[in-house]
Order: C-alpha cells, then structure tokens, then sequence
C-alpha cells in the first residue's frame, strides 16, 4: 500500500503543474505592475513645454491634490488615439492632468497638442528621457496616477481606451482622491 | 548499406551547417572603453538585463528603444564607478524584478535556488539507500530466466 | 481566383482520418481487454489508413500553397505568390495550424511504422500499442479540426496576394528544423504506448525493453538533431553568434531530450539485467508528457518567448485538456499496474548498474531544474507574487557543474562491468586516463589561446576524460583479440553507437567550453579604407554599394579579411537589409565557416559621416557544438542498426505472428 502511494506522486506532482498552467492561460505575461507603485515620484528638475525658461521638479506633484501623470509623444500613434479620454478626464472629471513630453522636438510636441487638444494643466519636457526613465517608462503612453502627497498609487501601460476610463481610472482616482 | 546512407547524411548535414543566412536587426554600438575590464562588465551587465518591452532578449541583443536607454544608463554607471550590484539594483528601482535575468535569492526564489539542491541531496541518499539495499540482494544470475524467454520469444520466430 | 475544391477534400480527409484514429484507439485496446482477436485485428489497418488520410490532408494544403490559392486563410496569411516554390513547401509548417497537421501527420507516420515493424511482437501488445497511438492521434487531430483547421476560407473576400512568409522563416535551417524536431516529439509517443502497453498488459520482462530501445534511439536522435539545428539557426538568424538563449521554447525541447537520454540507458538496464522496471515505464510517460508539455508551452502563449506562435486561449485550453488527459491517464496507470515488486538485482558502488542509475538521478534533477527554471515566473506570477525572469545565469550555474558531474560518471561507465567492479580493475584501467585528461586538459587551452582559461581547461578535461577511456577501452577490446581488425570487428553497432554517442558529447562539450570563453567581440566604426584586427584577422572595409534584392534594398560592406601576414585574402559580404512588403530591417551577416574556428561579419547602423557600426566576432570551435549534435544522433542511429534489432525488424512473414502465445496474459 505504502509503494502504490510512493507511486501516485508523480500523478500529484503532474497535476499540481496543471493547475498551475491553467491559471497561466488567463493570465498576460505583458502585465506587469510598476517597480515605482507606493513609491515617491522620483525627483526632477526639467523645463515645461511651452515655456522653455520655465523650470518644474517635484514640488508640481506635492501639491494635495491628486493628479494623472502621462507620458507622450508626437511620433506615439496610441497618444493621440487616447487623447479624446484626457480631454475627457480633464474637462468632464475635473482631474489634474500634467503631461511628459517624451523624446519629441519641442516644435513637434506644441504641434501635437495643437491638432489633438491639450488637458494638460503644465507639461514637463522631457527630451532626453530623464525622468521618463527614472519612472521606468518603456513605451508611451503610460499613465501614472500621483496622490496629492507625490505617491504613485496607480499605473497604466499603454493606450487608454474610452472603456478604461470608467472600469479602472475613475474608480483609482475616487479610491486616492 | 545503411552505414554508409547514415554516413552521407552526416556530411550532407555537415555540408548545410556551413551556409550563412539571415538576423533580424539588433543594435550595434561602438561605446569607448579605457579599460578592459569595464568592457567585460558592460557585456556581462547588457548581457544579464531584460529588456522589459521584448519577448524575451537581454538589451544587449534587442533594438526596442528602451534597451538602448538601458545599454547608456549601464554604460553612464559603470563611467561613473559604479559597482555591478548598485547598477543592477538601479534597474530593479525603475522597471523591477522582471528585468534581473538571474533572480535575487529572496523568500520568493527560495524555491527556485533551492530545489536543485535538495534534490541533489536527496539523489545522493536515493543511490546511497538503493545501492545498499541491492548490495545485500540475492547476488545470482537472474538475467538467466529471464534470458531464456527472451531466447525462446527470439527463437520462435524462426522455428515457427 | 481559382476556388478548387482541394481545401475541402483535405478537410474531409482529416475528418476520416480523426474517426480512423479514434477506431484504432478504441477497439484494439477494448479488444485487448476481453481478448477478442477480431477487434484486436482493427489497429493495423486502421494506422495505415490514418497515414493515408492525414497524407491526403497534408497533401491537400501543400497543393494549396503551391497553387497560390489564397481563398484558405492560412494560405494567404504566410504566402505570397512571389515566394520561391521551397519556401512554400516550408511555409506550410512555418505557422501553427500547418505544424500541427505535420505532427499529426508525423504522429500517423510513427503509428504506421509501429504497425509495420511489429510482426514479433505478440498480438495484445501490438493491440495495445497502436490503441494508445490510436487515442493520441484522435486527440491531435481533434485540436487541429476544432481549433486550428487549416482549411478555413477566406470567401467571398479573397485577397488578391498573400501577406508573405516572415523572413525569418524563409531560410534552409528553418525547412529542416520543425520536421526534425517534432520527429522526435511524436517519436517519443512509441515508446510511450509501449510503456502504456507494459502496464496494461502487465508484461515488462527484457523482451519488452527490447523492443523499445530502437524506437526509442531513433525518436531521441530526430530530436537531438532538430535541437542542433534550431541553434544553428539561432545562431546566424535570430542570435547574433550567441547559440543557446535558454528560452522558453529551447527549454521545451531540452526537456524530454534530456529524460530521453535518461530512457535510453535506464532501457539498457532493464534490457539488460531487468531491473529499474518501473523507472523506465515511468521514464518513458515522462519523456513523451515533456513533449506534449513543450507544445502547450510553446503554443498557448503563457510563457514570453521570442518563438512562440501567435495565440489564442481557446488553444491552450485544448492542448492543457489533450495534456491532462493524456499525462493524467497515464501516470493513473502507472501508480495502479506499475508492478508491485521489484527485481531485486544485486549491484554494488562499482557497477554499471549503479553507474546508470547515477546518470538517470543526475538527468532528472537536470530535467526539474530547467523545467522549474522554466515555469517558475509563471508559478510566481499566479500566486501573485509579481513578475521575475529566470534566465541564462541561472540556468548555466545549475547546468554546468551538473554535466561536469555526469562527465565524470561516463568516464567510468567505460570500464565499469554489471554487478560489480574490482577496485584494481577500475583503477588500472583508469589511471593513465586520469593523468592525461587533467594534463592534456589543463596544457592544450595554453596551445591555442593567449590566456589561459581555467573553464576552458575544466571543459577540456572533462571531454578528455569521457574519450580517453574510451579509447583505452577500444585498445582493450583490440588487444584480446587476435588482430586488431578482428578484435574492432567483433564489436556490435550497439557498442559503436555506445561510444559515438559519449563521443559526441565530448565533442559538444568542448565546443561550449571553448566558444564561451575565447569569442572575441568586437563593434567598430568603419568608413571604406578602414581596417581593424581580431583574433589576428585584419579585416578591412573596401566599399560600401547598395543593391536591390527581389524583395529588399540593401547596402552591403565589401570586406576583405586577412590572417596573420599571409598574403591570401577573402571577401565577406554582410547586408542590411530592408524587406519591402514587411518594412522589416533585417541583417544579413557574413559568415566564414571553420572547423576550428567561425568569423561572423554584422552590419549595424549607418552612423552618417560615411561609416557604419559594424559587429566583428571570433568564435572558435562553435561548429563542434552541432558536429557533437550529429555525433550523438548518428550513434543514436547506429545502434538501431545493430544486429539484434535486424533480426527482429526484418521478420518476413506478416501471418507468422496470427497466433499469440497462450498464457503470456496470466505470466505477468
């Protein structure tokens, strides 16, 4: 009886994997949360968009209020497919919206939010992915939700889509604000 | 004969691994390096780090824009003195675990690393207590029965 | 457009071919049961009719291709009227649901030739046998019917061309390297249904592993040689010179490698002296479950990879419920009919019997650790424990040490006798080889390189050490007899195999020790009338041209490489390439192939003043990692050819065998 016990641990061993690969079929391997989640914005010190002499850092994040950090650029097709959701945040939800201005030319960037609309209350220039790097950033868009302490309490990799916007943004920000 | 067909595959196969063939585009850099030493670094570093928008390629070997923003904060690190763990664990900060290639020794790989191990152990008790238990096993010919029927299955097929 | 009925009629035929299997998977095994030889008669006509069908299928959508008919959906979605008639016989197995009719069809081909070279055989078994085939055929071609028909149209809107086959598909290593491989997947299924057949019949004596030993080479050689390929390709294609990434899907295949070469000699052992009985039963489940495993791995999607087909959950839903059933029956069985008792063989420390048994202990801690290595971020990842990456570091530092352990135990496998081992035996046969191994091994690396490498001396020591004994047991075995020739002659295929197969591990080995630690790497900046020196090769840049390709612009380095201060001189050619239809970028690299040592030319980027980056390697004895591939399966294949395999396979008669042996039931 003993042996016949010995003997059904393979099956065990096969089914415990089993299981486990199964639960791997509804997962996404592309998921991944933020390294930075419950972490401080990292620190900065970088000129805005639109008025080159002017300079931010992260005091523009500590400000008590809650605000949804995004991360674009000209060249980025998924931006301006999000774009009419930000206005929509901005403008409907009354959300703070500060964007990063990743790796474009100045003139392409103001040229960008020209055509597509701009709900950015300031927009951090960043050409040369310095703070985008800092954040982890690998793809744009990406969307970090900042409370108004400067904590990274929500991130979305990727574009925005309208039905995000009420099944995952809004309840993050009720949740933080 | 079936030797010498084996034998001509063999060099037929032998002559095709010598045809050269296509690679999808990976970065190529020239980076400047004083010291030798740093440059076995930065390869063995790129060589360690995953880049986190691939399938599955270090950034040394993959052209995604991240990995080259990767490939220069190494390379920026390491100009600046930097230690290989301090580097690795600026990574980790930014895009986490996920990057690391050789996952740190923390209670959740504790099982990773130490599986191999205990299962070393317990192949060495396996051998240890078989090879006693068989020492003092009946030492006779047992092949011999066995043998014979093996024959006789053999056989039987040409008597038949 | 043409709209032929071809895709239909191979529909239809796989329709035929899946109730063929299921008829195979069930009658015979029913039949078995109750000893009822009529039904037990169903399985070999309906394995040569399965073959035939899934033929006609198979043949059916290769027609499609080379008829350009892109009304069927996989057609049109990897081919393309331009492609060249080779690639788009290839193309038919370069995307999923092609691949899985190949298995299947490989699969019906194992089963056929099951049927065919069974004549030995008693009738229940051959019942049982082509019966579990016969299930899992019905299991593969029911994935391919209900989730990856082949045949679908794309009507009425039919494309006016196909969206081409990815580049990097469109390449000799990527013709041969599935085929070889799932070769060897589906091989695994003959030894696993006898295995099955053992314990259903309960009959596992020396005349079962027998017959399981050829099947058994041939299936792990297929593979090996697929495995070997699939890192050539690598290497030049996708690797920029590296050859083994340890990817998921690499893993995949190395699994049940490394449990089939663990089958292979526990098969000797239970062949031999009828002991690791239930081991080798269990082995044989594990080895074929790999295969399945390597599938769903590779096809489902849950593992990052950068070879995994494109997918679909309801796939991977399909393939995890064929596993389950499959693994799952399979290992029931085992735990309820392995046998009950063992054969208690005595051996003692110095045997081959405990020598086998260390290499089988030390294959399967190989297998686990890379199969952990493998699943592990997705076993975090379920628990919700976030995401790692385990990767090549992790799996060289558990891999290395445990093949220089295995190393160590072939060398003494050489002169280990069954049972036991004189101490004085061992040692007088051995020491010579100790000596010289540590010797040549720690001397030559000095010979050929300018630094000395001690894991370049431990590699070579370890390949010496699995050689010279060898050697010194040829010497042996000549020497007792009356002349050289006659003692070399006398041996069997099966002890030539034996030996290239060991040999051609050595070989691997030293190929991995060598091109690990001596490559040389180098990315330069070159404008025309630049030249750099590597590994003693001065390499120089005469002009850089574009040229317009059939479906790519390219600019091309001319590059003339000297060595040393010979005066002779040879050109390499590397391209970057620009495909057309896809806008992919695509490197070519130039290569110069050596037995001794590669030189690998990349293109890079323009970097504009002129110049381009360009990536110059040395890669010494990277060839002899898939020469020792070749070695291993050529031996693998050798031994099949052995005599008393022959005498089995080449029964004439097919009637011989109408009537079974009474009682062979009740002897288990």
């Amino acid at each position: 009886m003993n042996r016949r016990l010995i003997l059904l641990l393979p099956l065990a061993g096969f089914l415990a994997l089993a299981v486990f690969l199964y639960q791997g079929l509804s997962l996404n391997p592309f998921h991944r949360e933020s390294a930075l989640m419950a972490r401080e914005f990292p620190a900065f010190d970088l000129a805005t968009l639109k008025e080159p002499e002017r300079r931010v850092d992260r005091d523009l994040l500590t400000t008590g209020e809650l605000t949804l950090v995004n991360v674009w650029g000209e060249w980025c097709p998924e931006c301006k497919r999000e774009m009419p959701q930000l206005l929509d945040l901005a403008e409907r939800h009354d959300i703070r919206l500060v964007g990063i201005s990743w790796k474009d030319t100045r003139e392409k960037a103001l040229g960008f939010l020209e055509e597509f609309g701009d709900p950015f209350e300031v927009n951090i220039f960043d050409p040369d992915n310095e703070l985008a790097f800092e954040l982890g950033v690998y793809g744009a868009p990406e969307t970090f939700l900042v409370d108004g302490d400067g904590v990274i309490r929500y991130h979305h990799t990727g574009y925005i889509a309208p039905g995000d916007v009420t099944e995952t943004i809004l309840p993050e920000v009720e949740q933080w604000r | 004969m079936a030797l010498m067909r084996l034998s001509r595959l063999l060099t037929t196969a032998l002559v095709l691994l010598l045809v050269a063939g296509l690679a999808q585009a990976a970065a190529i850099e020239v980076r400047e390096f004083d010291d030798p030493v740093l440059e076995e670094r930065y390869r063995d570093l790129t060589a360690s780090l995953r880049c986190p928008t691939c399938q599955n390629q270090a950034i040394n070997d993959s052209d995604a824009p991240v990995s080259g923003d990767m490939r220069d904060r190494v390379y920026r690190l390491l100009m600046d003195g930097r230690a290989d763990i301090e580097i690795r664990n600026h990574m980790v900060e930014r895009f986490g675990d996920y990057v690391l290639y050789n996952p740190r020794l923390e209670g959740r790989t504790y099982l990773l690393w130490g599986l191999p191990a205990v299962l070393g152990l317990l192949g060495l008790v396996l051998v240890g207590l078989l090879v006693r238990a068989r020492r003092n096993a009946s030492n006779r010919e047992l092949s011999a029965e066995e043998r014979a029927r093996l024959d006789a299955l053999i056989n039987r097929e040409r008597t038949e | 457009m043409q709209i032929l009925m071809i895709p239909e009629i191979g529909h239809y035929a796989l329709v035929i071919a899946m109730l063929m299997a299921a008829v195979q998977g069930v009658l015979p095994l029913a039949g078995a049961a109750t000893r009822r030889p009529l039904w037990m008669a169903y399985a070999r006509p309906m394995a040569a009719g399965q073959l035939l069908f899934v033929a006609i299928a198979y043949a059916c959508l290769t027609a499609s291709y080379m008829l350009d008919d892109f009304s069927v959906t996989n057609v049109a979605n990897n081919s393309n009227s331009m492609l060249p008639w080779y690639y788009k016989l290839s193309a038919v197995w370069g995307n999923h649901e092609g691949s899985v009719l190949l298995w299947s069809l490989l699969l019906a081909a194992w089963g056929y030739f099951a049927s065919r070279f069974s004549r030995e055989l008693p009738r229940d078994m051959v019942a049982r046998v082509l019966g579990v085939l016969g299930l899992v055929g019905t299991g593969f071609l029911a994935f391919v019917l209900v989730t990856s028909n082949p045949f679908e149209r794309l009507l009425p809107n039919v494309p006016g061309d196909g969206a081409d086959l990815n580049p990097l598909l469109q390449d000799i290593g990527l013709i041969m390297h599935p085929p070889m491989l799932y070769m060897g997947y589906v091989g695994f299924s003959v030894v696993f249904a006898f295995a099955i057949a053992a314990l259903l019949g309960g009959r596992l004596d020396a005349a079962w592993a027998r017959w399981a030993r050829p099947w058994t080479n041939l299936a792990w050689a297929f593979l090996t040689v697929g495995i070997a390929l699939g890192s050539w390709w690598a290497y030049y294609e996708l690797g920029w010179g590296g050859w083994w990434f340890w990817d998921p899907v690499e893993n995949a295949s190395l699994l049940p490698w490394l449990t089939g070469t663990a089958l292979m000699h526990s098969l000797a052992v239970t062949e031999k002296r009828g002991a690791f009985k239930s081991w080798t039963l269990l082995l044989a489940i594990f080895t074929f479950s790999l295969s399945l495993l390597g599938t769903f791995l590779v096809r489902s999607g849950v593992l990052t990879s950068v070879h995994a087909f494109a997918n679909d959950p309801s796939r991977g839903q399909f393939i995890l419920m064929l596993l389950g059933i499959t693994v799952g029956l399979s290992l029931l069985v085992f735990a309820l009919r392995a046998p009950r008792v063992g054969h208690k063989v005595g051996f003692t420390w110095l045997s081959r019997d405990a020598l086998l048994l260390i290499n089988n202990i030390l294959l399967v801690i190989m297998t686990i650790t890379v199969l952990m290595g493998t699943v592990y971020p997705l076993l975090l990842d379920a628990l919700d424990l976030g995401k790692i990456s385990v990767g090549p570091p992790y799996f060289n530092a558990l891999f290395v040490p445990l093949t220089l352990l295995l190393a160590l135990f072939m060398g003494l496998g050489q002169v280990a006798r069954w049972k036991q081992t004189p101490v004085s035996l061992l040692v007088s046969r051995l020491w010579l080889a100790a000596v010289g191994a540590v010797v040549l091994g720690a001397a030559l690396p000095l010979l050929f390189a300018e630094r000395w490498s001690p894991a370049v001396a431990i590699g070579l020591i370890a390949a010496l050490w699995i050689v010279l004994p060898m050697l010194r047991d040829l010497f042996e075995k000549a020497r007792n007899a009356s002349s050289v020739g006659a003692g070399l002659k006398k041996l069997s295929l099966a002890y030539w195999g034996m030996q290239l197969g060991h040999l051609g591990v050595a070989v691997t080995i030293v190929g991995v020790a060598v091109v690990s630690n001596y490559s040389i790497e180098q990315n330069v900046r070159m404008a025309p009338g630049d030249s750099v020196e590597v590994a003693g090769y001065t390499f120089t840049m005469n002009e850089l041209s574009s040229r317009q390709g059939a479906n790519f612009l390219a600019d091309r380095a001319n590059i003339s490489v000297q060595h040393g201060d010979s005066s002779r001189s040879f050109a390499m050619n590397p391209e970057k390439r620009l495909y057309l239809a896809t806008r992919m970028p695509m490197s070519q690299v130039a290569l110069r192939p050596g037995f001794l040592r590669d030189l690998y030319v990349a293109m890079g980027e323009d970097l504009g003043d002129g110049s381009w980056a360009l990536r110059v390697q040395y890669k010494p004895f990277v060839r002899w990692l898939w020469l020792g591939g070749l070695l291993m399966a050529f031996g693998g294949v050798l031994a099949v050819a052995d005599k008393r395999y022959r005498r089995l396979a080449t029964a004439r008669d097919p009637e011989a065998r109408a009537a079974p042996a009474p009682g062979r039931e009740a002897s288990a």
